[in-house]
């Protein structure tokens, strides 16, 4: 095995809990309504093409990403729109949605659907570009930012390295994890496509070595291709962050406000690299994605394939129900994702798992008061001070706030995590952010 | 199934809090205090309790009657003020000015400000200067290890046997007579254990080092601080040693007495008075340690740790503004 | 030894008068030269330094006054039309007499009209929760109670109720400087005119969902029903978004919209008790208001055929409404409750 390669600055190593990692993909049955959420993209949200009492099938566009940034959303069911409004979304906000009854699983003509591998990649790159756009792919490592958008290197950039994102650093989530031992030669024609679509020769894949399996067998996997190369990780968190898996893999920084293509890097999520296999090669919109369904107290942690605009009700049932003593449902993974204010928001395409905690980890600590120890700037992974931009944040001095480059902050929740004094430092520094930013764009104008 | 919880990420957490952090420094301490029981008797218990006691009663009574603020005494600083406190002074301090110093630390060094966490400087050392200037006597008259330890009760000391129980610290020896004055007290073994005169806490080098790596092993606090002040003050003795050996004492004396060791790994890594990123912390460091051999070698005082530990203290803001950790995705800036 | 004081003497003197030297002319170069009525503006000023005004403090208010030479658009509505007079004798203008504002608050989901449905536990700034989730109550509009608009505060004008969760606002000490206004993430608070003897009519809801969600979330919240639109008899009222709007220009404080809101979403402030003859002549103004807007809209649509639809539409709604009349005086009762712990702490305020 080769030598462990991580980043140096910060860091944390939060418990793991990975408690469904040995719990292959199973398929959960078609719901009977999903709410299509239409703006499940980074930017601008896409346009409804469907009317209310239209029948449609899965993997019909429903909803079309007009702006640069923006995506296309399709049906993942098929059956007769019930309505075009709004619903709640996982905050408890309204969001504009497509509600679908489903009626059997008839899909579009030109979805192959079939198991079969297909490996031999025809596409020219720009075939895969528009591909990818017009089966509505985004990033599957959360931020769900469109995927062709990434594709396409800005003027005056080079992109040299595909950077494949497995590390899954999250505490609990194992979607990743199963995607790569269960998929892993699909995943290598998505990786190959992006490849192509990005003009790059080499590729690394970044996999933490809490998933032996899964490295040894992409390793393999990996042999047959050339310059494909899995390169085992430390544990730590959050190596899964884009700039700190590039700082990782290749000892390149990010500078700061830049993307990762100023050091020649474009990052996907294997997750993305499924869904590009599966949008160009086999024809099929993103209309499922794998979800972690865990939780310490919950009976049957699991796997599964999920589609777009399931309720997470569906999905904790499947799993044995909710515990008894549940205190918190968390959507995404427990350093970054959100907490649910019903069970009857939809899956979504950035949705990589669903977290249940009980009771007595449900709420914080009481907040003491700053002892100035240190632990939250020792563990940003940024070289923030966090205490400090939050006692800002808290006083409104947001001028102070920008000099301490409270922008920079990716949010990874790395203070808040190691306080003892059980600070909500994450809390007010997303206070801050954007009233920081307001503040740079009104001096912009 | 009751209402669900709706707060911001991240939604786990490090089980940790600070009387976690606080009593882990206090298991840090007990190697040096049974050393100190060990030398100085039941006079020394004495001296803990009374400390600890006046720490715990001062800041309940401020928090109850002058801030009516919230009551945070059992977060554990308190105990930690009034062990190193404890540690700072001769066993033979009576009663009544152990328990002003408490006052002084809980009540000027740490309530004025705020309470913990707004405190500039270290309360038990400002206590233990308030007491080294207050009663220069008292805080100067040290009980010889082990022979004064029949001589002490919960009472104090008698005068009577005070000039057979009592003696000079090796640095107090080495301020008096130069470096000739050394070679008639104790070898290094014994300098190590804590065969020597001096305030109770600081004469083991051994058990003070054994709590120091044991705070460095559960990173209750980070290596900088220690290695930095140790580093340069071991660095600045040994230059003036070598420039001078019949002047200067050698720097291994340097690092076993006095309480340099206890400043190191206790009070100078006290979380709110020194700075926040690596680098100030370096520079902390390396500020102390000088200040210190500065002091013990040229200054009036034959000690200088909390002195330049406190002098550090108040440079501490200014470091925090000046040394802020390594940003990532910002080059160092360079002169152009 | 008497050389050494006089010496001494001689050379203190001599840096003294040094020194005043220095500084005099020092005085005199650096002199800023100011118009004196800068001065007296501020002095007129009540030195809140609240931003009331749009500028950034009082000094900085009174400059521009004598820089622009002119008053136009400038009010300090925290000393009111008393000060802005006085700053009129000094500059030798006319003052433009303001309306006196106050700050309302548009939110009565309270504790029990709201229940809460999930459990908030973060910092307590409604800024942090209004960007996390819809809040406890589930509303997306409604008050988060966490109190931005108590600590925007400079005059003690308002204070959460820890009964209700919701913010009151403190009526003698309010400046209507708008500070909680901008305070708050939701816009639920509005500086609306005082009004004769503090008489006003709002409707105490933001909430611009349609009326089934909406009354899930709220027990009082605005339903969009659009009874009020139709019972006003000065068209003062407005309906967008499922939300009604009281015009406080045109309210002419009739209260006959305030007993037929079907959720008691209407409130009135400083008004004696409502009585069952006001309640009475409510319900008769609305079948009045219903008919003759339904003859109106008749008469445009037999003016234009084209919007024959649009009559339909308006049969149809008033047929719902006059179901709902009956329920208007049955939720009477509800109403008065949820008055009483508002009033009760703003006397407690007053004793303190």
């Amino acid at each position: 095995m080769k030598a462990l390669k991580t980043f140096k600055l910060g860091g944390i190593h939060p418990q793991e809990y990975k408690i469904s990692a040995d719990k292959p993909i199973e398929v959960l049955p078609i719901p009977k309504t999903v709410n299509i959420p239409v703006a499940q993209n980074l930017g601008a949200p896409s346009k409804v093409v469907v009317k209310k009492g239209e029948q449609v099938k899965t993997g019909q566009l429903i909803a079309k990403g007009e702006a640069f940034i923006s995506a296309n959303v399709h049906a993942s069911v098929s059956g007769k729109v019930k309505k075009v409004d709004e619903v709640l979304d996982t905050s408890g906000y309204k969001r504009l949605a497509v509600t679908i009854q489903s009626e059997g699983d008839e899909w579009e003509e030109d979805i192959d659907t079939s198991e079969e591998i297909k490996k031999e990649i025809t596409a020219s790159q720009q075939e895969i570009i528009d591909k990818i756009q017009e089966k509505g792919v985004v990033g599957l490592g959360g931020a769900t930012f469109p995927s062709h958008v990434k594709l396409k290197v800005p003027e005056g950039k080079t992109a040299e390295y595909l950077i494949i994102n497995g590390v899954e650093c999250e505490p609990f989530l194992t979607s990743d994890h199963r995607l790569m031992v269960e998929k892993g030669e699909e995943l290598m024609v998505g990786i190959e496509l992006l490849k192509k679509g990005l003009g790059v020769e080499k590729v690394l894949i970044g996999i933490e070595n809490n998933k032996p399996d899964a490295i040894k067998y992409l390793s393999e996997v990996a042999s047959q291709y050339e310059n494909i190369e899995v390169q085992p990780l430390k544990v730590k968190y959050p190596q899964g962050g884009e700039k700190q898996l590039i700082k990782a893999l290749l000892g390149r920084e990010v500078p700061s406000g830049k993307l990762p293509i100023e050091v020649g890097c474009v990052v996907n999520n294997v997750g993305t690299a499924y869904a590009v296999y599966e949008a160009v090669q086999k024809n099929k919109p993103l209309v499922d994605r794998v979800v972690t369904v865990t939780g310490k107290n919950l009976e049957k942690p699991c796997n599964l394939q999920v589609r777009i605009g399931t309720p997470v009700q569906d999905l904790i049932d499947k799993a044995g129900g909710l515990p008894e003593d549940t205190g918190k449902v968390v959507n995404g993974g427990p350093m970054m994702g959100k907490a649910l204010t019903s069970l009857e928001a939809p899956i979504v395409k950035g949705t990589s798992g669903v977290i249940v905690f009980p009771k007595g980890e449900a709420t914080r600590v009481t907040q003491k008061t700053c002892i100035r120890c240190g632990k939250c700037v020792e563990a940003c992974p940024m070289g923030l001070e966090p205490f400090y931009l939050a006692q800002l944040a808290e006083k409104e001095l947001w001028d102070r706030a920008e000099e301490n480059l409270i922008m920079d902050c990716i949010e990874c929740g790395s203070c808040h995590y190691t306080c003892p004094s059980g600070r909500p430092l994450l809390d007010y520094i997303r206070v801050g952010k954007p009233n920081v930013g307001q503040m740079i764009k009104n001096r912009g104008n | 199934m009751d209402k669900l919880v709706i707060s911001g990420s991240p939604h786990v957490h490090q089980n940790t809090s600070i009387p976690k952090l606080m009593y882990m420094v206090v298991i840090a301490m007990i190697p040096a205090m049974l050393v100190s029981f060990y030398m100085f008797g039941l006079g020394a218990l004495r001296v803990f309790l009374i400390a600890v006691l006046s720490c715990y009663l001062f800041e309940y009574l401020i928090q109850r009657y002058l801030i009516k603020g919230p009551i945070t005494i059992n977060d554990g600083s308190a105990l930690i003020t009034g062990i190193l406190l404890a540690f700072n002074v001769p066993s033979s301090i009576p009663w009544w000015m152990m328990v002003v110093g408490a006052l002084v630390a809980i009540g000027m060094g740490k309530m004025s400000f705020g309470g913990l966490g707004k405190n500039p400087f270290n309360p038990a050392l400002v206590g233990r200067v308030f007491m080294l200037i207050s009663f220069p006597v008292e805080m100067t008259r040290w009980p010889k290890p082990i022979v004064s330890r029949e001589y002490f009760s919960f009472a104090g000391v008698d005068d009577k046997v005070l000039d057979t129980v009592t003696g000079p610290t090796p640095l107090g020896v080495l301020q008096e007579k130069g470096v000739e004055g050394l070679s008639q007290t104790s070898n290094y073994a014994d300098l190590m254990l804590g065969q020597m005169g001096g305030s109770m806490g600081e004469i083991s080098a051994i058990a003070l080092v054994i709590g120091g790596l044991y705070l460095l092993f559960r990173r209750v606090i980070s290596w900088h601080i220690p290695v930095a002040y140790l580093g340069s003050s071991f660095a600045l003795a040994a230059i003036l040693w070598f420039a001078n050996p019949t002047q200067y004492a050698d720097p291994f004396f340097h690092l076993v007495t006095g309480g340099l060791i206890l400043g190191v790994f206790y009070m100078a890594t006290d979380y709110v008075s020194s700075p926040i990123s690596a680098k100030g912390q370096i520079i902390f460091g390396v500020g102390a340690g000088v200040l210190t051999i500065l002091i013990r070698v040229f200054g009036s005082y034959p000690e200088g740790v909390s002195f330049a530990i406190l002098l550090m203290n108040a440079a501490t803001p200014l470091i925090n503004n000046r040394f802020k950790p390594k940003r990532f995705g910002h080059k160092p800036a360079k002169a152009a | 030894m008497e050389e050494v004081v006089i010496y001494a003497v001689v050379s203190m003197a001599g840096l003294g008068t040094a020194a005043a030297v220095i500084l005099y002319f020092i005085a005199r170069k650096f002199k800023v030269i100011e118009d004196p009525r800068i001065d007296e503006v501020e002095e007129a000023l009540p030195a809140a330094n609240c931003g009331g005004c749009g500028l950034a403090g009082c000094r900085a208010f009174a400059e521009a006054i004598v820089k622009n030479e002119t008053l136009e658009g400038m009010n300090c509505p925290v000393g009111g039309n008393e000060v802005m007079e006085e700053i009129a004798g000094i500059m030798g203008l006319e003052a433009e007499k303001q309306e006196p504002y106050v700050a309302v608050v548009r939110c009565n989901g309270s504790k029990t009209n709201a229940p809460q449905k999930v459990l908030y536990d973060g910092p307590n700034t409604c800024q942090f929760a209004h960007a996390l989730s819809a809040g406890e109550s589930g509303c997306p509009n409604g008050c988060l109670g966490c109190g931005d608009c108590e600590e925007s505060c400079d005059f003690d004008a308002i204070h959460m109720n820890p009964l209700t969760g919701l913010p009151e606002v403190v009526e003698e000490n309010c400046t209507a400087c708008n500070a909680c206004v901008e305070a708050c993430p939701r816009d639920i608070i509005e500086l609306r005119p005082q009004g004769k003897k503090g008489k006003r009519i709002y409707i105490s809801c933001v909430n611009t969902e349609k009326g089934g969600p909406a009354k899930k979330h709220c027990e009082v919240a605005c339903i969009g029903c659009g009874k009020c639109v139709t019972a006003c008899p000065f068209d003062a009222i407005t309906m967008e978004n499922n939300l009604a709007y009281i015009d406080p220009k045109k309210c002419k404080l009739c209260r006959l919209c305030v007993p037929i809101c079907p959720t008691n979403a209407i409130l009135e402030d400083n008004f004696p008790e409502m009585s069952e003859k006001i309640v009475e002549k409510a319900k008769e103004n609305l079948k009045k208001q219903t008919a003759k807007k339904k003859e109106a809209a008749k008469a445009t649509a037999e003016k234009k055929e084209a919007a024959t639809a649009g009559a339909a539409k308006v049969t149809k709604t008033t047929k719902t409404d006059d179901k709902n009349t009956q329920k208007g005086s049955s939720g009477q009762q509800s109403n008065s409750d949820n008055k009483d712990a508002p009033d009760s702490s703003r006397s407690k305020d007053n004793e303190g």
